[in-house]
C-alpha cells in the first residue's frame, strides 16, 4: 500500500478552511458540513413534525367520521398529500442524505471538509427555501394542493381537486428548487466520496454507513431529473395550457382546451423517479444500520463484501422496476410481465443485506442499548414491509390489492417506518459524537417501545383492512354492501394507536432538548465503535476536524472482538504494530 | 495469453477503483463537473423521451419540421437552413473552446481568454438566431397551447426543449464571460488553469445535446 504522495487530491486541498470568523458564520452562513448537518436534521426534523401532524388529523378523521368539522374532504386530501410529499422527500431524503451524509462523509473518510463547502452551504439554504415554499401552500387561497403525493394529472391541475389554483404551482416550485438543492449537495457527496479519502482508506474499507450513502446520492443524482422534468412540463400544463399530459378531457360539464396529451407518460416519468427514490431513502438506513448492529453486537458486519454489491446491484435494478405502480394504469400487461420479474429479482439483494445482519447479530455479544433496539426493530418493520411487497410485485395479486389500505400497510413498513427505525438508531447512535452528550436511556427506551409496538398496532390492521378491500385516501367509507361495521372499530383502533404514537414522539423531542441543555458530558467514544467517524480527539469534532494531521487508515471500519486482542475493537486508524502492543497481557482491559 | 490480459486490464480497473484516497486521478472540481453532466444529461435524455412520447401519442398531425423551419433567402427556398447555420456556429464554438484549453494548459493566458470570449461571442451568436426563431414561429401563430399547422404538442416541445437547452446555452455565455475576467484577473495560475477545461466541459456538453436536439426534433 504506497502512500501517494502530494498527488491531485492534496493540491486541491484548500489553502484555507473557511474558519468561522464569529457567531454568524460559525452558525448560520456556515461552511462546516457539521454544522451544515444540523442545520439539515433540525430544518427537516421541524417539516417532519408538521407531516406528523397532518396524519393524526387524517386518522381523527378516518376513526371518527363525522366528529370534526373542520376536517372537510378537501381538507383530508390535502393532508394526505402533505403528509405523503413531506415525510419523503423533505424529511427522509433530506434527513438521510443532507443530514447525516453530511455529517458522516468527511468524519467517516477522514475528509477536513466536503470538496466544495461553499456549495455545501447554499444547498441548504436552497433546501430551506424549497420547504418555505412548501409550507407557503399552507396559506395560499384554496390552500396546499390535494391531488396526493403522485401529483397524477388530468386531475392534479383541474379544478375540483383542492390547491389546483396555487397549491399545486407551489408544490412543483418546490420539488423543482430542492432537486437543485439536492444536486448541488449531492454532486459534493459523491466527489468527496470518490477523491477525498484519507490515506488507506480504499473503497473497500469505506463503512457500509458510506456505501449507502454513496449509491442513494449517485440514484438521486439520475432520478431527479425525470421529476424535474416531469414537474416543469406539468407547470406548463397547469400555467400555460400546453397539453403535454392533458387528453381532451370534459371537467364540470365544460369541454376544456386540451388535447392529445398523454397522462400514463406522467405516471412513467414519475415513477422512473419515484422507484429510485424509494432506495435513495432504503440504501442511507441500510448502511447506517449496519454500523449501529456492528457495534453494539460487538461484531464485524457478517459479509461485508457482499453487502457492498447488493446495495450497488438494488441501486442498478431500481431503475428497471418503476411501472410495478402502474400495474393498474392501464399499460401494457406484458410490461407488467416484465416488471413483475425485475421487481422479485430485486428481492434476491435485499434478502442477502437481511440475512447477513441477521448473521451479524448470531453470536454477537449484543448490547440492548437503545441504538441497537431500534436497530434490531429495523430488521423486523423490513422484513415485514418487504414481503408485503413480494404480493404487490406480481400483478395478479396487486391487481386486487391496489389503492387498498394493504398497499398503505406495505409501504408505511417498508419505506415509512424501517428508515425511521434507523433515523432514531442513529440519532441515538451518534448523538454523542455530534453534541459530546449520551441521549437520556431511560426515556429512549420509552420512546422505542412504544414506536416500536405502536407502528404493529397501526399498519398490521390496515394489511387486513386491505383485504377486505377498502380503498385508500378515502375521506370516509359511509354504508357499503362489502364492509363490516367492525371495518370502522378496527379504523378508530387505529387512529388511537396513531395517536398514541405521534404523542411518544415529544418523549424523543423533549430527551434531545433535555440532554442538550442538562446532559452531562459523556466519555470519549461511548460505544467502543471502530470506524473513524469516533476517533477525533474532542466531541463535537472541531472546524477541520483532525487537527494538524490528517489520519492514516489501516483496516476496515469492523474489527470487534479480534481473537487475541486484549480490547475487544481496534480503530481504524491503529496500525498493526499498537496492536502488538494492546495484545500483550495486561492487568485491566481497555 | 487472451484472457490473461483480460484479467490484468479487469485487475487494473479493481486497482483503480479501489485505490486509496481518490478513484480518479484528476481535480475535484473537474470529477464535480463530470458527475453534473452526467445529471444533467439524464435531464435531457427525458425530455427527449418525453418528447417522442407525446409525439406518438398526439392525436393531431405533426408538422413537416423541415417546412416549417424553412426560410426564403433571395427567393430561394430552403428547409432548414437557419437551424444548418445555428448548428454550424455552435459546434464552431466547440473548436474554439477546445483551443481555449489547450492554451491554457500551455499557459497561455492572453489567447485563451481570447478564445473563450470568442466561444461566448459564438454561444451569443447561437441564442440570437434561437430568438429569431422563436419569433418568426410566435408570428406565424405557433403557441404552447395551440398550434396553426398541427399538433399542439410541438409547439409545446419546441419551446419547452430548446428553451431549456437556450438556457444552458445562455448559461454557459455567462459562464465563459466570468471564467475569462477571473483569468485576467489573475485568480488562476498554472496547474489551477484547468478551470478552463472544466468550463470547456460543459461546452462541449451543451453542444452534444444541440446533435440530439437537431437530430431528434428537426430531422426526424
Amino acid at each position: 500500500m504506497a502512500i501517494v504522495d502530494a498527488g491531485t487530491a492534496i493540491a486541491d486541498q484548500p489553502a484555507h478552511m473557511h474558519e468561522p470568523t464569529g457567531w454568524f458564520t460559525q452558525y448560520v452562513w456556515s461552511q462546516d458540513h457539521k454544522v451544515i448537518a444540523i442545520q439539515y436534521g433540525i430544518t427537516a426534523i421541524f417539516v417532519g413534525l408538521v407531516a406528523l401532524v397532518l396524519s393524526g388529523l387524517m386518522r381523527l378523521q378516518l376513526g371518527f367520521p363525522e366528529t370534526f368539522h373542520f376536517i372537510d374532504p378537501n381538507a383530508y386530501l390535502q393532508f394526505v398529500t402533505m403528509h405523503g410529499m413531506i415525510m419523503v422527500i423533505y424529511l427522509l431524503t433530506a434527513l438521510l442524505l443532507g443530514g447525516f451524509g453530511n455529517y458522516l462523509i468527511p468524519l467517516m473518510l477522514g475528509a477536513r471538509d466536503m470538496v466544495f463547502p461553499y456549495m455545501n452551504m447554499l444547498s441548504f439554504w436552497t433546501y430551506l427555501l424549497s420547504v418555505l415554499i412548501l409550507l407557503a401552500s399552507f396559506f395560499v387561497t384554496g390552500g396546499p394542493t390535494g391531488a396526493g403525493w403522485t401529483l397524477y394529472p388530468p386531475q392534479a391541475i383541474l379544478d375540483g381537486t383542492p390547491g389546483a389554483d396555487m397549491g399545486i404551482i407551489l408544490m412543483l416550485m418546490s420539488l423543482a428548487v430542492f432537486i437543485v438543492a439536492f444536486t448541488m449537495g449531492g454532486l459534493n457527496y459523491i466527489t468527496t466520496i470518490l477523491q477525498a479519502r484519507t490515506h488507506g482508506m480504499s473503497l473497500m474499507r469505506m463503512p457500509l454507513a458510506i456505501w449507502g450513502i454513496f449509491v442513494a446520492t449517485a440514484l438521486g443524482l439520475l432520478a431527479f431529473p425525470a421529476l424535474l422534468v416531469s414537474a416543469i412540463m406539468m407547470t406548463l400544463d397547469k400555467l400555460l395550457g400546453s397539453s403535454f399530459f392533458m387528453p381532451a378531457i370534459v371537467s364540470l360539464g365544460e369541454k376544456l382546451d386540451y388535447a392529445g396529451g398523454s397522462p400514463v407518460l406522467f405516471q412513467h416519468l414519475f415513477w422512473f423517479f419515484g422507484h429510485p427514490e424509494v432506495y435513495i431513502v432504503a440504501l442511507p438506513a441500510f448502511g447506517m444500520v449496519s454500523e449501529v448492529l456492528s457495534v453494539h453486537a460487538r461484531k464485524n458486519i457478517f459479509g461485508y463484501r457482499m453487502m457492498v454489491w447488493a446495495i450497488v446491484a438494488i441501486g442498478l435494478l431500481s431503475f428497471v422496476v418503476w411501472a410495478h405502480h402502474m400495474y393498474v394504469s392501464g399499460m401494457s400487461p406484458v410490461f407488467g410481465y416484465f416488471f413483475a420479474t425485475t421487481t422479485l429479482i430485486i428481492a434476491v439483494p435485499t434478502a442477502i443485506k437481511v440475512y447477513n445482519w441477521v448473521l451479524t447479530l448470531w453470536r454477537g455479544n449484543i448490547h440492548l442499548t437503545v441504538p441497537m433496539l431500534f436497530a434490531i426493530g429495523f430488521i423486523f418493520t423490513f422484513t415485514h414491509g418487504g414481503l408485503t411487497g413480494l404480493f404487490l410485485g406480481n400483478v395478479v395479486i396487486d391487481l386486487p390489492l391496489s389503492d387498498t389500505y394493504f398497499v398503505v400497510g406495505h409501504f408505511h413498513m417498508v419505506m415509512g417506518v424501517s428508515p425511521i427505525m434507523v433515523l432514531f438508531a442513529a440519532i441515538y447512535h451518534w448523538f454523542p459524537l455530534i453534541s459530546g452528550k449520551k441521549l437520556h436511556d431511560g426515556m429512549g427506551k420509552w420512546h422505542f417501545w412504544i414506536t416500536f409496538l405502536g407502528t404493529y398496532a397501526i399498519y398490521l390492521p390496515m394489511h387486513y383492512l386491505g383485504f377486505l378491500g377498502v380503498p385508500r385516501r378515502y375521506y370516509a367509507m359511509g354504508d357499503t354492501g362489502f364492509t363490516d361495521t367492525s371495518v370502522q372499530s378496527l379504523n378508530a383502533g387505529i387512529t388511537v394507536s396513531a395517536l398514541i404514537v405521534g404523542v411518544a414522539q415529544l418523549i424523543f423531542i423533549f430527551n434531545l432538548i433535555y440532554t442538550v441543555r442538562n446532559g452531562k458530558k459523556c466519555e470519549r467514544n461511548p460505544w467502543h465503535a471502530a470506524s473513524l467517524e469516533w476517533q477525533p480527539a474532542v466531541y463535537p469534532p472541531p472546524h477541520g476536524n483532525w487537527g494538524d494531521k490528517l489520519p492514516i487508515v489501516y483496516r476496515w471500519a469492523y474489527d470487534y472482538s479480534v481473537p487475541d486482542v486484549q480490547q475487544d475493537y481496534i480503530p481504524q486508524n491503529v496500525p498493526q504494530d499498537a496492536i502488538n502492543e494492546l495484545s500483550k497481557p495486561r492487568g485491566k482491559s481497555l | 495469453m487472451q484472457s490473461q490480459s483480460n484479467t490484468s486490464s479487469l485487475q487494473s480497473l479493481v486497482d483503480d477503483w479501489s485505490a486509496e484516497k481518490q478513484a480518479f486521478q484528476v481535480p475535484w472540481g473537474k470529477l464535480m463537473m463530470w458527475i453534473f453532466l452526467l445529471s444533467d444529461t439524464f435531464i435531457f435524455s427525458i425530455f427527449l423521451t418525453a418528447y417522442m412520447n407525446v409525439r406518438i401519442s398526439a392525436t393531431a398531425p405533426w408538422p413537416n419540421t423541415s417546412e416549417v423551419f424553412a426560410l426564403t433567402i433571395g427567393g430561394i427556398h430552403l428547409p432548414l437552413i437557419l437551424i444548418a447555420i445555428m448548428t454550424f456556429v455552435l459546434i464552431s464554438s466547440s473548436g474554439t473552446m477546445a483551443l481555449a484549453v489547450n492554451y491554457a494548459y500551455k499557459n497561455n493566458k492572453k489567447l485563451a481568454v481570447k478564445l473563450m470570449l470568442a466561444t461566448a461571442f459564438l454561444g451569443a451568436m447561437f441564442v440570437s438566431m434561437q430568438a429569431f426563431e422563436w419569433s418568426k414561429l410566435i408570428s406565424e401563430g405557433v403557441r404552447p397551447w395551440s398550434n396553426p399547422l398541427g399538433a399542439e404538442q410541438f409547439g409545446a416541445c419546441f419551446f419547452m426543449i430548446t428553451g431549456f437547452h437556450g438556457v444552458h446555452v445562455s448559461a454557459g455565455v455567462i459562464y465563459l464571460c466570468i471564467v475569462a475576467a477571473k483569468i485576467l484577473a489573475g485568480h488562476y495560475d498554472g496547474r489551477s488553469l484547468h478551470i478552463v477545461e472544466i468550463t470547456g466541459l460543459y461546452w462541449h456538453f451543451v453542444d452534444l445535446v444541440w446533435v440530439f436536439i437537431f437530430a431528434l426534433f428537426y430531422l426526424w
